[in-house]
């Protein structure tokens, strides 16, 4: 065992490697065929060949369209004639399009009123269901199934739920305790906090699952001392708990902002982006550019769109990860 | 109490609450006692009303009459019962139909899902080729690319694809294989890989085990939590699909269930229609019920890999 070198675990290196890699200067040839066959004999059709599904799939589905995305977003392209080039005619037309500063704002709006409604939610159940002492899966199980019922079938319920005649679901629910009925997803007030209810319904047991399995990490030796120093439940959730998950909490917000910032299920299905554009978004704007029935086809606005909104959200995503990295890894 | 005696207590008591945060002492005192306990009663009411409470109240509407659904919506129990929705779902809606296409398709991207996760975790974890670290950093920044601003581009690969020709709208192929481009997955189990015992594999190795021997006999039995996880969040994720499979697959009988419902609504009797979002949901949840063990390990680890 003694000749295997340890800090080579390449398992394919069973011979040993020439140590330099100096470029020999009666390389030519032989020294190419040499490398070719001695790659061979290392493994390196049978390394080439488990790579291959990964290479072909992520080459076309994912790194070409990448790259496809960025051309396209100068291009003029409409399936039948080539693309032209057109510079930056399609962000220019983006940019001055009446619709796009209420997609943005609406966005905005969706992405802050889930975060001040689905933020806090999952947190405060999270750190209730970790103390629960008997039957905590079953806490568990309740909080995560809305996660599994496909969005289609959540919105489309929610849709007839949302029924904003004195019969509805829930304007029922309301008139039991008293309330009168709610327009819900008719009026352009109550639209969106109707789309963010609904999808803070759908997405809160996934953080819930998150965090519960974050609180186990927690040191408890923390909660001990915490405890000797004469600290209460509140002072410990808020000297101990909250700091010691301050990085998934971190990740979480930004992971909620970016999810968020894609909308297009709900005001989709729930909506169509009415009432009046008030539930229109970034991603239902990209859609209509490209494949709407009044506009449709804009291929070359719905890349430049895609592509603004994905350099938006990196760049984001780069300034929170700046702002928050002291606190982050104190 | 002999010392056995108070670590058995200790012990007992640190399954019960691991991580500590209400100590023995706290839940002993009254205000403690009472005020969690109620938050946690109240916790657990809204959780029976939020998170069971709509499917309960969709599957009473799948055996209601649609009148008595539609009159009285929120009443506990129905006024007769229309178990014809439901077979009616299956004739007028044919969603057996539906139902067959969204296995075909979820069963396709998971079979894809796992071969390129699994296959592509193997190289970069075990064989490590020259160019592993620039593959593994090629895949890390498509994490930061959410899939949805690939629309389309992806949309146009498909209708025009390239060296290839021909067009691929209303082909399962167009479905599965963008779904397996994962790298979420590729990373998930190329870090259970990492973890695995490499002295293992240089036993193997000299014992004259090829490296596809190696992979189906050692690495694939190993990895049977991971491939769990991916399996389920592969499933799960394609039964939930709907923008991508409503621009690909524009033949009605070649569409899942999550693109046909809103289709289908407007010319189907409420009763029905709710009978068959119930069947949408049924596959999901059962197997929710089932795994539920998988699926909440599952979700806690991608928070853990995202933290």
């Amino acid at each position: 065992m003694s000749t295997i070198n340890p800090t080579t675990p390449t398992l394919e290196q069973t011979e040993p490697v020439p140590p330099t890699r100096a470029p020999s200067m009666v390389a030519g040839r032989w020294r190419l065929r040499r490398t070719t066959l001695s790659w061979i004999r290392r493994g390196g059709i049978s390394r080439l060949l488990f790579l291959l599904p990964l290479l072909f799939v992520f080459g076309a589905f994912s790194w070409y369209p990448i790259v496809r995305l960025v051309l396209m977003s100068f291009q003029h392209t409409n399936l039948v004639q080539p693309a032209t080039w057109v510079g930056f005619r399609n962000f220019s037309e983006v940019v001055h399009d009446p619709l796009f500063p209420i997609a943005v704002k609406n966005t905005a709006e969706f992405a802050g009123l889930a975060l001040i409604f689905g933020y806090p939610i999952p947190l405060v159940a999270a750190v209730l269901i970790s103390e629960v002492r008997r039957r905590r899966g079953l806490y568990s199980a309740l909080a995560y199934l809305p996660v599994v019922i496909p969005p289609v079938v959540a919105v489309l319920l929610w849709k007839f739920f949302y029924d904003a005649g004195p019969n509805g679901v829930f304007n029922t629910a309301l008139h039991w305790i008293g309330i009168g009925p709610q327009p819900w997803i008719e009026s352009e007030h109550t639209a969106m906090p109707s789309l963010v209810l609904e999808s803070t319904w759908a997405n809160a047991g996934g953080t819930v699952i998150i965090y519960l399995a974050a609180l186990v990490g927690v040191n408890s030796e923390l909660y001990e001392a915490a405890a000797t120093d004469g600290a209460g439940l509140l002072k410990k959730i808020w000297h101990v708990t909250l700091p010691q998950m301050r990085t998934i909490l971190l990740v979480t917000m930004i992971l909620q902002i970016i999810g968020t910032a894609q909308v297009f299920l709900e005001p989709y299905l729930f909506t169509s982006g009415g009432p009046d554009n008030a539930t229109l978004t970034v991603l239902l704007l990209i859609y209509n550019y490209a494949f709407g029935n009044s506009l449709g086809g804009s291929y070359g606005e719905a890349a430049a769109l895609s592509l603004m909104l994905v350099v938006f959200l990196a760049v984001f995503s780069l300034i929170y990860l700046r702002a928050t990295r002291s606190w982050s890894s104190e | 109490m002999s010392a056995l005696q108070f670590q058995r207590k200790r012990d007992k008591r640190s399954w019960e609450n691991p991580q500590g945060l209400v100590s023995h002492t706290d839940w002993n005192r009254r205000s403690v006692k009472y005020g969690l306990g109620t938050a946690q009663a109240a916790l657990l009411l809204l959780l029976v009303v939020g998170g069971l409470g709509p499917i309960l109240w969709l599957a009473k509407g799948a055996i209601t009459p649609t009148q008595d659904t539609l009159i009285q919506p929120m009443s506990v129990f129905p006024h007769g019962f229309a178990w014809s929705n439901v077979s009616d779902a299956w004739t007028q809606v044919d969603i057996g139909l539906y139902l067959w296409n969204t296995i075909v398709i979820a069963l396709g991207s998971w079979a894809c899902q796992i071969v390129v996760a699994t296959t592509g975790a193997y190289a970069l974890s075990v064989l490590r080729p020259k160019w592993g670290k620039l593959i593994t950093g090629a895949l890390l920044t498509t994490l930061f690319v959410p899939a949805v601003v690939l629309l389309v581009p992806l949309y146009i690969e498909i209708v025009h694809p390239p060296l290839i020709g021909g067009s691929y709208v209303n082909s399962y192929l167009a479905i599965w294989l963008p779904e397996a481009a994962s790298a979420f997955n590729v990373v998930l189990t190329k870090r259970f890989f990492d973890n695995l015992p490499r002295e293992m594999f240089e036993a193997a190795r000299i014992d004259g085990c090829g490296p596809l021997r190696l992979f189906v006999s050692l690495v694939l039995p190993m990895s049977k939590p991971v491939l769990g996880v991916v399996s389920i969040f592969s499933v799960l994720a394609s039964w939930k699909d709907f923008l991508w499979p409503l621009l690909v697959l524009t033949d009605a009988s070649k569409q899942p269930l999550s693109v046909r419902l809103p289709t289908v609504q407007g010319q189907t009797e409420l009763g029905v229609f709710l009978a068959a979002m119930l069947i949408a949901c049924l596959v999901p949840i059962v197997g929710f019920l089932f795994l539920q063990r998988w699926f909440l390990r599952g979700t806690g680890l991608s928070g853990a890999l995202k933290g």
